[in-house]
């Protein structure tokens, strides 16, 4: 729709401009916060100018004991999101690969009895079969490891069910052709379908990062060491402690850092991530 | 280099036979057009014998060596599909060597193959770009050197040229017959389109509902077609079938018109008369009131129906001719290039 009206125009661009606004303000509150110190962070009314101790209180929450005294250093909080989160993605990726490319490239018996198995899992997400699930890792011994924190959040039907969906898009001749060529089922797996998924593995990769990064309740349960606690876990924990008053200005840098990384990621994977999506020529 | 023996050749998806004792012999070098309408099963015929379809029964084999249970791969094939099946992700070169690569052939030998069979199909330029950046035409090369750089003892084409459009369809037909006479490989090729069998093959099996209606040369199947259906699907404008009996050596046409013929046997049957050989002539006996008039330059078609029965007729003369609309011509026919189809089994008498 090409239209020339000025009046529409303004409108449609105060609309976008309040939107933008109401989503950054909170950041931007969260930013300003994580760069004043815990005093003025204690006054009335909230600041929102940034002040001149944001890199004192990064060094302070990055590599400090927390703002409790005993607690684990953040960076250390956001090694172990990112190992889980990063366990969680590539973990869901290759098995969904693994089984959309049996599913869809070879007969077996019960062939679509067990994609149905798959697919009613979609049913089952974690938070409701959260204590036998706990059970199980307790009694492997996972409790307190990233196995604990990341494996049964592996097992996915959605990713299944995606891929599923692209590799029937790929015509046939493709695997005709491949076989034709002298290569092997495997071979055909590396050399073109996992290319020819690429963008779509990005997408996925993008989506099922931000889950993993976000996961609270689970990581909650199995871990009781500081040692393996998210960062996600933490800025509960923060709010949480009793005696003291809330250290806003590390809050508020720890929210800023646990934000961070998925901003990366998306930013980063933009391109792939938006081409996976809408994608259908093969 | 290769002979192709096909033997009681049979498929059947579940309890449905869609290929019938199919038997042929492909010599060596030998350019075969398998030609059908469409679900006649050639491809399935051809998927076979590249190893894309398992046989139900019967064999094939190359070389004189069976090849039934052999994996594509190892049947020293190459095949051009319909939509090509190029690698998208991959240029044109790593398309063309991805199949010499996977035979561990040394690197500096693919791409000696590989140029010298880009300079064969003119596709040197775009050795180094994605299928997606190519025309249909240019696709259709890259496919035909991914078949010819394996340098494979049997070319199967499974309807190539059928995405192109009509000058570059004629144009790469000729490229593809003038490639496999001087390649010398044995080729098996399928196709809907009658022309392009006529002119590519040395020896067109005609296929019509699983069966092998007949295998011979163009020109056999010209003159003197074993069926009813192989005189209506090859030549184009089709042949005219008037229902007719014979006795005596006289055919006795449905509008009682009477020709004569060698035959001497009596029975119902079909003549057939290809509109090439109906010829103006005032003294000619078959009558036909004329619908329409298609010219088209270099000849001139009169679609009319035969005088006293309701049997279409098509006339194809030479040059520009006119005819009013509603007149009767006359028209004669020699009577040695006459068709003569038992009504019953439609086999030629």
């Amino acid at each position: 729709m090409v239209e020339n009206r000025p009046i529409m125009t303004f409108i449609t661009h105060l609309v976008l401009v309040l939107g933008v606004a109401m989503i950054a303000l909170p950041i931007w509150i969260t930013l300003v916060a994580a760069s004043h110190d815990e005093v003025r962070m204690l006054q009335v009314p909230i600041p929102l100018w940034p002040g001149t101790h944001f890199v004192e209180n990064l060094k302070q929450t990055l590599f400090g004991s927390g703002f409790s005294g005993d607690q684990t250093p953040v960076w250390r909080m956001m090694l172990n999101s990112l190992v889980m989160a990063m366990m969680i993605s590539v973990g869901k990726i290759s098995i969904s690969l693994i089984s959309a490319f049996a599913i869809v490239y070879f007969k077996f018996p019960f062939r679509m009895g067990f994609f149905w198995m798959i697919f009613i899992t979609l049913m089952l997400p974690v938070e409701v079969r959260i204590l036998p699930t706990f059970e199980v890792v307790a009694n492997l011994g996972l409790l307190n490891s990233y196995w604990g924190l990341s494996i049964p959040l592996i097992a996915s039907a959605t990713a299944t069910f995606m891929f599923r969906q692209v590799f029937l898009t790929i015509p046939d001749e493709m695997l005709e052709s491949a076989r034709i060529d002298g290569a092997g089922p495997m071979r055909f797996f590396w050399d073109i379908l996992l290319p020819l998924s690429r963008t779509n593995i990005a997408a996925l990769f993008v989506i099922l990062f931000i889950y993993g990064w976000n996961q609270y309740l689970w990581p909650l349960l199995i871990t009781t060491d500081t040692d393996m606690t998210t960062i996600v876990m933490s800025i509960k924990q923060m709010l949480e402690s009793a005696e003291q008053t809330p250290q806003w200005n590390i809050i508020m840098m720890t929210a800023f850092l646990a934000m961070l990384p998925p901003i990366l990621v998306v930013v980063g994977m933009q391109k792939l991530f938006v081409q996976g999506l809408t994608e259908t020529d093969k | 280099m290769a002979e192709i023996k096909l033997e009681n050749l049979t498929k059947s998806y579940g309890d449905v036979e869609v290929l019938h004792h199919i038997e042929g012999d492909i010599k060596d070098g030998e350019f075969v057009v398998i030609v059908g309408p469409s679900g006649c099963g050639k491809s399935t015929l051809l998927r076979m014998v590249a190893g894309l379809e398992i046989v139900t029964s019967g064999e094939i084999s190359i070389n004189g060596a069976v090849v039934n249970d052999l994996e594509p791969a190892d049947r020293d094939i190459a095949m051009v599909f319909q939509n090509y099946a190029l690698y998208p992700h991959m240029t044109v070169r790593e398309n063309m060597a991805y199949g010499l690569k996977i035979r561990k052939i040394p690197k500096d030998e693919i791409n000696r193959r590989v140029n010298e069979v880009a300079d064969i199909l003119e596709i040197r330029d775009y050795l180094d770009r994605r299928p997606r950046q190519l025309s249909g035409g240019q696709r259709q090369r890259v496919a035909m050197g991914r078949a010819i750089v394996r340098e494979p003892s049997v070319f199967l084409f499974d309807e190539p040229l059928s995405n192109l459009d009509a000058k570059l369809r004629v144009q790469m037909r000729l490229e593809i017959r003038k490639l496999q006479r001087r390649l010398g490989v044995t080729s098996i090729y399928v196709t809907h389109d009658q022309v392009e069998a006529m002119t590519l093959g040395d020896r067109l099996m005609v296929l019509n509902g699983g069966y092998v209606e007949q295998f011979g040369t163009p020109i056999e199947l010209y003159e003197r077609p074993a069926t009813l259906f192989v005189a209506g699907f090859i030549g184009s404008p089709s042949m005219n079938f008037i229902p007719a009996d014979i006795a005596n050596g006289t055919v006795t046409l449905v509008n009682g018109v009477q020709l004569k013929t060698a035959v001497k046997s009596s029975r119902h049957v079909n003549l057939g008369i290809r509109p090439e050989h109906l010829t103006l002539d005032d003294a000619g006996v078959i009558k036909v009131k004329v619908d329409m008039l298609e010219q088209l330059g270099a000849n001139t078609l009169i679609h009319g129906i035969l005088q006293g029965a309701t049997t279409p007729i098509v006339a194809s003369l030479d040059g520009i001719q006119t005819a009013e609309i509603g007149s009767v011509l006359n028209f004669s026919v020699a009577p040695e290039i006459l068709h003569l189809f038992d009504a019953e089994t439609d086999k030629r008498i």
